[in-house]
């Protein structure tokens, strides 16, 4: 028999290995349902795993620790100049961060009976597709999960053929550490890499065509990091546009909007992600694609094929890993007969730098936007005892509250450890609790968190 | 405008109370805090005192009614001294407040206030939460909210609809009683698929459910030797038929329940444990159980002991049809005072059927056979027909089930006495 030959007939298909896709076929597992995954890589984990969140927090760890010790010389702690290498460093990340959740996975995937096929998955039909690459093969499928994620994209008109610029998964590899970026975009992933590269000794420039970082989130949350980064960058240019990008020699010649021709040894290009919809033989199904290049869905994940779902980045906004994971198992749940449906309020966002920025839920600036009354309580971290004992007061906590009942619609925060302090935020929107709810609930002594309670407080003033 | 007081919550789980004395007078002007009315619970005899100032403008209980929480006891006209007054608590309406009903729904269209669990819950019983008042602080739907919302729906649904429902989101059955425990993961030992019930398989289920819940079932055996009753309906079979009429058993069963009903009218006739009382049927309309395709479904026949054989049977040969066709109307199928499930056709030494809630009693027919019996110390070859008396034990004992039952045997096992009621 020849391999191209062989159709194997399985209950539910997992294109992409990420954290849509491996949640979704782990808890089809666990429903009894068979699914297999079809990844380019064979391997579980995705670009979160390989080229995103995994290896991206794993490198600002060190960007923290080495501002930790370098703010220590403040209460008498001097370990002199930091050296750093960068061979070490990689290995460290590849094979005791990376590597390590990797093999969990495949263990995961091994006690559930998930088996993953190398190759890349082209859809021939409703019930169908074929697996180029690797492994060739015919799946036959009762259900398909799409959840093929999404891939850095590139700038028009400056695609310069050069392996000095580079994007997000490039830039996480640290092949070196140039002595002068260029960071293109000031959204998270150009903050979070180019704190890592300042960090690790790089001059970064940072250049954003809005007129702030962190488009979008509300100015208060984002101004003790821009504060932070106004530091450790070289120069941070807002309102700003890089017009043409050409190599010269070693280095890459960049035209700055309003700017003399500057030269960067490397340029980063962090300007978003954009799903992966394309190639997969799609047109073979009724699997409808917008305009944006995103496969839609219901609240059920279900795609307008009634035999194939979707989950993940490739079917739009917001484009993160746990949206992706929750969506796994809803659709999983839903394949399985369950009244399962991604109904979720809110979907928390992290900036893990220095300081962290997360939010959820209704955001203030979305309520302006919107025209809608709110109330905001906001708590400076000036005052907390737990942000004194660290060195580090330029935090906020903010809470978006409606004025009539008082629920939780959304909050805010940053500081040190904001990506674990939103998670109360997050259940309390989701839970739809009152300001009085998080007010009477006893928060540890001398912690971060009080800083909700105490926001909440200031709303029940009076009441 | 008057203001009205209502039986208020008298905690410990009492839902009603006794009226036992009016302290007040229509007319009566009464301060705050004065004593309205004594009444009984089941744990004490309790004062109610005034919640307001006022004028008692109707009195709306006597002494020895028994009232629900929230019902309207007494009328009051507007406070003469209201201004004087501080305001009473305001009392509970005495109707739920539909008119504040808010969609739960936030103004905006965001999300509906309500935990991922209750969320989840309102998925599983079909609830669309967007229609459901939330109770809770800051207007939030709890899933007692959900719950009664799903309760409430499945009220307002039109019974006996004959189109089958499209399929949509599932929908629970109404519980009974205790609440089961869920169910197992099925998938863990194999594949399962899902189907959802039809309109009539949820009726059947729900009205078993609570007939076998509420009911304490108790069933009388017996045997009826019909020998003489299947001779004479052979010899009449062709004359019935020459008037378009075909003769069988159950007519004979019908008019024989019927006659056995008079003589037992505890056994025509619904309890209402709240009251606690009989509600005896003057009048005898009995269901025939008729198995369709569907399902079951229980046909009625008006007036049996005022009816004629041939006529009884006439009706039940259409109704029959009328209900295998599907085209019964609702009335065809209401109002029944006892019910006969007659299985004989299908085999069988005998069934122990539930009985068809609010009906107290069902008689169950089994297949007749000849059999071996000891007539006047001979063996004989005889027809018998096993019965069975399933009757709710709260309205009758065994004693009288026996009674009844042997009525019935006898009317069937002496057709002559049955004649003179045909």
């Amino acid at each position: 028999m020849v391999m191209g030959d062989l159709v194997r007939e399985v209950d539910v298909a997992v294109v992409g290995g990420g954290p849509g896709g491996y949640s979704a076929a782990f808890r089809c597992a666990e429903l009894g349902l068979e699914a297999v995954v079809v990844d380019a890589g064979k391997r579980l984990g995705g670009a979160c795993l390989y080229e995103g969140c995994i290896p991206s927090k794993a490198l600002l760890h060190v960007a923290t620790v080495m501002h930790e010790v370098e703010r220590a010389r403040e209460f008498g702690l001097d370990y002199g100049e930091p050296r750093l290498s960068v061979d070490a460093l990689q290995k460290w990340k590849a094979e005791r961060v990376v590597g390590k959740l990797a093999r969990g996975l495949a263990g995961v995937a091994r006690s559930r009976g998930v088996d993953v096929i190398g190759g890349r998955a082209v859809f021939e039909d409703s019930r169908g597709l074929r697996v180029e690459g690797e492994e060739p093969q015919k799946i036959r499928f009762k259900h398909a999960i799409i959840a093929t994620g999404s891939a850095p994209a590139t700038l028009p008109g400056l695609a310069a053929a050069s392996e000095r610029v580079m994007d997000s998964t490039s830039a996480l590899e640290v092949v070196d550490v140039p002595e002068r970026l260029l960071v293109i975009g000031g959204g998270y992933i150009g903050l979070e890499l180019g704190t890592v590269y300042a960090a690790l000794g790089s001059q970064v420039t940072l250049v954003e065509m809005t007129d702030g970082l962190l488009p979008g989130v509300d100015r208060d949350l984002v101004q003790p990091l821009a504060r932070r980064v106004e530091k450790l960058f070289t120069a941070i240019h807002l309102n700003t546009r890089v017009t043409a990008l050409r190599a010269s020699g070693a280095r890459l010649e960049v035209e700055i909007e309003g700017r003399n021709a500057q030269g960067f040894d490397r340029v980063l290009v962090a300007v978003g992600r954009r799903p992966q919809s394309a190639g997969l033989g799609l047109e073979t199904t009724r699997v409808r694609v917008d305009e944006r290049a995103c496969v839609v869905i219901d609240t059920r994940c279900r795609t307008s094929d009634p035999h194939i779902y979707a989950v993940g980045d490739v079917t739009g906004e917001p484009l993160l890993a746990h949206r992706a994971m929750r969506q796994g198992k809803v659709v999983a749940e839903v394949m399985a007969g369950r009244p399962a449906a991604f109904d979720n309020v809110v979907v928390p966002a992290v900036v893990f730098t220095d300081p962290e920025v997360a939010w959820c839920g209704l955001t203030e600036t979305e309520a302006q936007r919107a025209g809608r009354a709110v109330k905001v309580a906001k708590v400076q971290w000036a005052a907390s005892g737990r942000a004194a004992t660290l060195g580090r007061s330029d935090g906020l906590t903010k809470l978006v509250v409606d004025p009539e009942s008082g629920r939780v619609l959304g909050a805010g925060v940053v500081g040190p450890g904001a990506g674990e302090l939103i998670a109360e935020g997050a259940l309390a929107v989701e839970t739809a609790a009152l300001a009085e709810d998080v007010a009477a609930t006893i928060h540890a002594h001398p912690t971060l968190s009080e800083s909700w309670m105490e926001a909440a407080e200031t709303l029940l003033k009076g009441a | 405008m008057s203001r009205a007081f209502v039986l208020p919550d008298l905690g410990e789980g009492l839902t009603e109370a006794e009226i036992v004395s009016v302290l007040v007078h229509e007319g009566d002007v009464i301060r705050e805090d004065a004593p309205l009315l004594e009444v009984e619970t089941d744990k004490a005899q309790v004062e109610i005192p005034s919640p307001m100032s006022g004028r008692v403008e109707k009195i709306h209980v006597q002494p020895g009614q028994t009232v629900k929480v929230g019902a309207v006891l007494i009328s009051f006209a507007d406070s003469t001294d209201g201004g004087a007054v501080r305001a009473a608590p305001a009392p509970p309406a005495a109707a739920p407040p539909a008119t504040e009903a808010r969609p739960a729904r936030a103004r905006d269209g965001g999300p509906v206030p309500a935990t991922p669990a209750t969320r989840r819950l309102a998925r599983e019983l079909g609830v669309d939460l967007g229609g459901v008042r939330g109770t809770a602080p800051g207007g939030r739907v709890t899933d007692e909210d959900v719950r009664a919302a799903a309760g409430s729906t499945r009220g307002v649904t039109a019974p006996a609809a004959r189109a089958p429902a499209p399929p949509v989101e599932t929908r629970p059955l109404a519980p009974v009683g205790v609440e089961p425990p869920p169910l197992p993961r099925f998938e863990q030992w194999g594949p399962v698929e899902r189907a959802p019930l039809s309109h009539l398989r949820r009726t059947i289920a729900e009205r078993m459910a609570l007939s076998a819940s509420v009911i304490p079932h108790v069933t009388h055996f017996d045997r009826a030797d019909i020998t003489e009753l299947d001779a004479i309906i052979r010899r009449t079979l062709d004359a019935a038929r020459g008037r378009g009429v075909t003769l069988t058993l159950t007519s004979f069963l019908l008019k024989a329940a019927a006659l056995a009903l008079k003589a037992h009218p505890q056994f025509n006739a619904s309890l209402d444990p709240a009251a606690g009382e009989m509600i005896l049927k003057r009048y005898c309309h009995l269901g025939i159980a008729v198995a369709t395709d569907r399902g079951l479904i229980v046909p009625v026949i008006r007036d049996v002991d005022r009816k004629p054989l041939l006529e009884l049977a006439r009706e039940l040969g259409a109704l029959a049809q009328r209900v295998r066709e599907g085209k019964a109307s609702l009335d065809d199928l209401r109002g029944g005072t006892f019910t006969i499930t007659n299985i004989g056709a299908l085999g069988g030494t005998g069934a122990i059927p539930i009985i068809n809630y609010p009906e107290v009693a069902i008689l169950g027919v089994a297949r007749g056979r000849e059999e071996a019996v000891v007539r006047d110390g001979q063996i004989v070859a005889r027809l018998m027909l096993p019965l069975t008396l399933t009757f709710d034990h709260r309205i009758a004992d065994g004693a009288d089930g026996a009674r009844f039952a042997a009525d019935i045997v006898r009317l069937l096992e002496h057709p002559d006495h049955l004649l003179l009621e045909l």
